[in-house]
């Protein structure tokens, strides 16, 4: 059979450039926002919603902001006793800008704000250690971020030299024991007999004496050591917590209540689903109880409510009380969250690690707890978010946080003007939301990071 | 089981090695701490009161309360009570709640479709707002709208007219009040029936498909009887209806329906914010209906409008309506934050001034907790009861 | 602050074991060096601490005054802002020792809240500031009005009271704090303003044009404030009593700040007794007997006092009024030191 071949091409036909149409960025535009006549409508009902909202505030951010200014007069019009045109409306930055400092700090003495300065650093440290992945002597930096942060901060931001009072026999007077001396012996004692105990239970039970006191004996002796830290005079000058205000009190209460109410809800979260009913059900009952009231009635008890549930006496420091409420409030939403990820952890796991001897502890700690924690990361950082905005709610009881302090400088008739409480709220929610946007980022990232095994 | 850890013969099992020894062991210390710290609780503070002088009870529920507010959808004057001012700010509180979430619920399902949108400027508008509004604290934005937008609106004594809506400045929006005239109880009539229609057409459709297979546009028919059959009667009956408009006085604009700024601004700020998670729940429900539903319900013929109806949306709401409620639940408890700005809800009429004005601080922060805690109590009841009628029922 | 951590203690081990014997007051302040006060934390004029932290006002400077008796130093003070619903609590809960707030003394709150008030140190009643535009010359006028108040005080319930009694109708519009409720007014959402008349001059300076407001000449209560403490402690009570009442003695009898230290060498025996040079009348409250004399050295009499944080050459311009000794035309009176 004669090959009758009519016509091959033997080279590739040119490449022709797309349509014009079809490419660059008419034929995306057309792809997108125009196929259709639909779609064309609701592009242009998008371009105009942009133009309304985006150009205003363009307008009164940058082209109308002020930047420079000694007081409320350059940012009042004439006919308010200003210098700027009638019709002015533009942001008071100058006014944002002499009080930054109060916004920062609040009311802590210029003097001693070193100590702010240094504590934030000690945070960005510590962050790093606890969010970067991979990074070299991870356990140290761990250990940096639980222990040496947190008391390094509580004493520079105090001042430290706490005076420790005895609690279980010193202030009886009993012994004649009074100040630090009593309370390192109550510690002691305290530590004995909870060494003691566990020595007998071990005994009793058969396991190894060694495991079970020496783990005792160390936590107390830790606890002693932060004490003594807490109790040695450093030469700070003290700072009540009075005078605590803007970035530092929002920053000490989001740290604080985040740090409290992980553990916390992890406890709780074990709880809720343990076997024994008794432990169930007050974990039932604590969970529910400060998930169903709003933080601002929670903010209230603790406020007026908690001195009249303490012994007489005991006065607590308005900050403190306000700590106390939202680590409750937080730890009881934490344990929803870690619920999520127990719940989401086959049976086999945990059968597996019975299988292997481990112990409850043992098991929750190195099999379930990794696992259903990172599961629910996101969950974690949308609480931590929550905690964050919700930090503001202490303004409503006279503490001065960021927005708190924002809101008490509007009183100063320095810088007075129409348009002095949105440039401070804008400023304010801009700060809120660089914090805010970054949490958010970064659980996205750990999400895709960790995203390994359990999701196909 | 206690019997499994003897080992060879020997008897090593001392009794704190069982579980259930152990768990019970566990749970009477548990018992013992909590009722402890409970009773040294009551104790501690019935001491103090009884100390410092200072009553418990709830007589003063009794008592006339002697200071007014401003909003009040049941009677209440100076010498209403204690009592009166809690069921004031409870039914305040429920008021912003439920329009708040109405208006949320719309709101976020806009956005949150939008956000879908294969319009690539619609769906970065609504991201911006999502991301924006979603990472600034509530009670920034409610301070944004209420101390700074609403300053913006013309003085207490002029206003901005919005022509048959009403009138709007700083002192709230005045809305045209409808005086029902003599006959307006046929309109209401007009209504009834045009629900009863409704529901016998959507019977008599359902049958009839299940018959023929043939459709009936039932939504669009019950659209039209709801508006056609009450117009019919409002005009037959003569016009009953008639509009009060608000007008300019010595203190501000009289007359009509006045919502206060303070509700204004509540509701605002609860709507926006609530939209953005709402959007968020929904375009996740929508994402969570895998593409293998839309190109089945295509291959089985159905076009994109029904297959939105009878496919996709009743398998998103399942994912939608848990979190849903849960952000309805955060509505409501946020709407606490009226404190801040004077709107008379519960916190701010009853722990706030009846409080002050008491000092039975104990007494009013339990009341106000409980209260809450009955409203998320029957609200999560509510929707375990409704997502058990919705679940999936798997093999 | 430095109880915290044995309190967190007491927490964490166990909340018994901390009430320690309820010592007095005054041996309490005396043990810690400095006498913890509750004030206003808004008020220019009676209780406001400006950039730095230094707390000025009437309300302010009798603590001090406390401060001076008990430890001869007017800065061994330690003041803490409250709000109006949290002032009662923190005095009961023995956050602070003595509540100098711009508090009015009324029946219910000495009977119930088990409070003592030490008495008057200002005598003040309520009116209204009102928008000058609005073109009222009394608050009879004000029918329709929206009234801004600040919620948890006397004056939110006399302001009912009186449009209640006159027949006037009006919206309250109530807030947590001072602040908001001078910010809602100055926004024009109020058409009056109401507070404590003192307070009105005080508030008038924060808003925008304070020209383009007045004050009305009705005063529609009577707001008689002073310190409060603790019921159930009467050595403190009476050191607190004395303290007010020595002010106003020292205004009686010509003794300020300025000539205190002449005035020792008086022959007077009422300056004499006042100043400690007779008697032991400073021992007798628990106190050194030449407590009045650094309370006058050192913070002032009345007259000092009133002058410098309200007085007509203060920003605030208020004049003695009622708050003029009861020679001079007004009430101020205050028991013999004999």
């Amino acid at each position: 059979m004669a090959q009758q071949t009519y016509y091959v091409r033997d080279t590739l036909a040119e490449q022709q450039p797309a349509p014009a149409s079809t490419t660059g960025l008419v034929g995306w535009m057309r792809e997108n926002l125009f196929n259709g006549p639909f779609n064309t409508i609701l592009t242009l009902l998008a371009l105009y919603v942009i133009y309304s909202v985006a150009w205003p505030v363009i307008e009164f951010v940058f082209i109308n902001g002020v930047w420079t200014g000694d007081d409320r007069t350059v940012c009042t019009t004439a006919a308010q006793g200003g210098i700027q045109p009638d019709g002015w409306f533009g942001g008071c930055w100058a006014y944002v800008g002499a009080y930054l400092n109060q916004f920062m700090y609040g009311r802590y003495p210029f003097e001693e704000r070193w100590r702010v300065d240094i504590s934030a650093i000690l945070l960005v440290l510590a962050l790093i250690a606890v969010l970067v992945p991979n990074l070299p002597f991870k356990r140290w930096a761990l250990l940096f971020a639980a222990i040496v942060f947190p008391v390094a901060t509580i004493v520079l931001l105090t001042g430290g030299h706490f005076e420790l009072g005895g609690f279980f026999f010193g202030l009886s007077g009993l012994a004649g024991l009074s100040g630090d001396f009593a309370f390192f012996a109550d510690l002691a004692i305290v530590a004995l007999i909870v060494a003691g105990a566990g020595l007998l239970a071990a005994r009793a039970t058969g396991s190894n004496p060694g495991s079970v006191v020496v783990p005792i004996i160390a936590v107390f002796v830790g606890i002693g050591v932060i004490m003594a830290i807490f109790a040695v005079d450093f030469g700070l000058a003290p700072v009540e917590t009075a005078v605590w205000g803007g970035l530092l009190v929002t920053m000490v209460i989001s740290v604080t209540g985040i740090t409290v109410s992980l553990p916390f809800g992890v406890l709780l979260a074990l709880g809720r689903r343990s076997q024994m009913p008794v432990i169930r059900s007050l974990s039932v009952i604590f969970i529910e109880f400060w998930r169903g009231v709003p933080l601002i009635t929670v903010l209230f008890m603790s406020s007026v409510m908690l001195p009249l549930f303490l012994p007489a006496d005991t006065d607590f420091d308005k900050l403190l009380r306000a700590l106390i409420g939202v680590a409750l409030f937080s730890s009881a939403y934490m344990a929803e969250v870690v619920r999520g990820g127990l719940q989401a952890i086959p049976r086999g796991q945990y059968e597996g690690a019975m299988a292997l001897g481990l112990t409850f502890w043992q098991m929750m700690r190195m099999i379930i707890l990794p696992q259903a924690l990172k599961l629910v990361i996101p969950g974690i950082v949308s609480t931590f978010i929550g905690l964050f905005k919700d930090t503001t709610l202490v303004l409503i009881i006279g503490l001065f946080d960021f927005l708190g302090q924002i809101q008490s400088s509007f009183a100063n008739p320095n810088w007075a003007s129409p348009v002095q409480a949105l440039s401070g709220y804008l400023f304010a929610a801009f700060t809120y939301w660089i914090f805010t946007f970054s949490m958010s980022r970064y659980s996205i990232y750990t999400e895709q990071r960790l995203h390994t095994g359990h999701k196909r | 089981m206690t019997d499994s850890s003897q080992n060879g013969g020997v008897e090593r099992t001392f009794f704190l090695n069982d579980p259930k020894v152990r768990a019970i062991i566990y749970q009477v210390v548990m018992v013992a701490i909590v009722v402890w710290a409970g009773w040294s609780i009551v104790d501690n503070t019935a001491t103090n009161l009884n100390e410092r002088g200072i009553p418990f009870g709830f007589d003063f529920l009794t008592a006339p309360s002697g200071f007014g507010i401003n909003q009040s959808l049941i009677p209440y004057s100076e010498s209403s009570t204690y009592g009166d001012v809690y069921w004031v700010g409870l039914i305040n509180t429920l008021l912003v709640a439920v329009i708040g979430v109405f208006f949320a619920t719309i709101l976020g399902f806009l956005i949150g479709i939008a956000r879908l949108s294969h319009n690539w400027l619609i769906a970065r508008i609504a991201t911006v707002y999502i991301e924006i509004i979603r990472n600034v604290p509530l009670l920034l934005q409610l301070f944004v709208w209420y101390f700074a937008v609403l300053r913006l609106l013309p003085a207490k004594r002029e206003a901005l007219d919005l022509g048959p809506i009403g009138l709007l400045n700083i002192a709230g929006f005045y809305a045209p009040k409808p005086i029902f005239g003599a006959n307006t109880w046929m309109v209401g009539v007009a209504i009834l029936i045009a629900i009863a229609l409704g529901i016998g057409i959507r019977f008599w459709a359902r049958r009839r498909q299940m018959a023929t297979g043939q459709q009936f546009p039932i939504g669009w028919t019950f659209i039209g009887l709801l508006i056609v059959l009450p117009l019919i009667a409002y005009f037959i009956s003569g016009d009953p209806i008639t509009f009060e408009y608000p007008e300019l006085a010595r203190f501000g604009p009289q007359g009509g329906i006045r919502v206060i700024p303070e509700f204004i601004g509540l509701l605002l700020a609860l709507t926006l914010y609530t939209a953005a998670f709402i959007a968020e729940i929904v375009r996740a429900g929508i994402m969570a209906v895998s593409h293998g539903q839309t190109e089945a319900a295509h291959a089985l013929g159905l076009r994109n409008g029904p297959t939105l109806r009878l496919v996709i949306v009743p398998q998103a709401m399942r994912v939608i309506i848990p979190p849903l409620t849960s952000q309805y639940l955060n509505l409501t408890k946020n709407s606490s934050l009226a404190v801040a700005i004077a709107y008379p809800d519960l916190v701010s009429t009853f722990t706030g001034t009846a409080l002050n004005q008491t000092g039975r601080a104990v007494e009013i922060i339990l009341m106000t907790m409980l209260t809450y805690l009955a409203i998320s109590l029957l609200t999560s009841a509510f929707m375990n009861w409704y997502n058990k009628r919705v679940a999936l029922v798997e093999r | 602050m430095k109880k915290i951590i044995k309190v967190a203690l007491a927490a964490a081990f166990g909340l018994a074991g901390v009430a320690t014997a309820q010592a007095g007051t005054l041996q309490d302040v005396q043990a810690k060096g400095f006498v913890q006060c509750g004030s206003n934390g808004s008020l220019p004029g009676f209780g406001v601490p400006d950039d730095q932290g230094n707390w000025t006002g009437l309300d302010v400077d009798y603590c001090r005054a406390l401060a001076a008796a008990v430890f001869g130093d007017p800065n061994a003070v330690k003041f803490t802002p409250l709000s109006a619903k949290e002032r009662f609590t923190a005095l009961q809960s023995g956050e602070v020792d003595v509540l100098s707030r711009n508090t009015t003394w009324t029946m219910t709150r000495d009977a119930s809240l088990g409070l003592n008030f030490v008495g008057v140190d200002y005598y003040d009643g309520q009116g209204f500031m009102v928008r000058k535009s609005l073109d009222v010359s009394s608050a009879l006028e004000l029918s329709g009005a929206a009234v801004c108040t600040n919620t948890g005080t006397t004056t939110e319930l006399n302001v009912a009271d009186y449009f209640r009694a006159n027949n006037l109708d009006y919206e309250v519009v109530a807030f947590e704090k001072g602040d908001e409720v001078i910010a809602a007014y100055d926004a024009g959402r109020c058409d009056v303003f109401t507070t404590d008349a003192s307070g009105l001059y005080a508030e008038r300076l924060k808003l925008t044009n304070p020209d383009e407001h007045m004050i009305l000449p009705e005063i529609i209560s009577k707001e008689p404030l002073g310190p409060v403490v603790r019921q159930g402690d009467d050595e403190w009570f009476n050191v607190n009593k004395w303290v007010l009442n020595a002010i106003i003695n020292a205004e009686d009898l010509g003794v300020n700040q300025a000539n205190v230290d002449q005035m020792l060498g008086s022959d007077n025996p009422e300056i004499r007794r006042l100043l400690g040079a007779e008697g032991t009348f400073g021992e007798m409250i628990g106190l050194s007997n030449d407590w009045a004399y650094n309370v006058i050295k050192m913070v002032g009499n009345y007259a000092d006092i009133f002058d410098r944080n309200v007085g007509p050459d203060t920003p605030l311009g208020i004049s003695r009024g009622l708050n003029a000794l009861w020679s001079k035309g007004g009430i101020l009176y205050a028991p013999p030191i004999r």
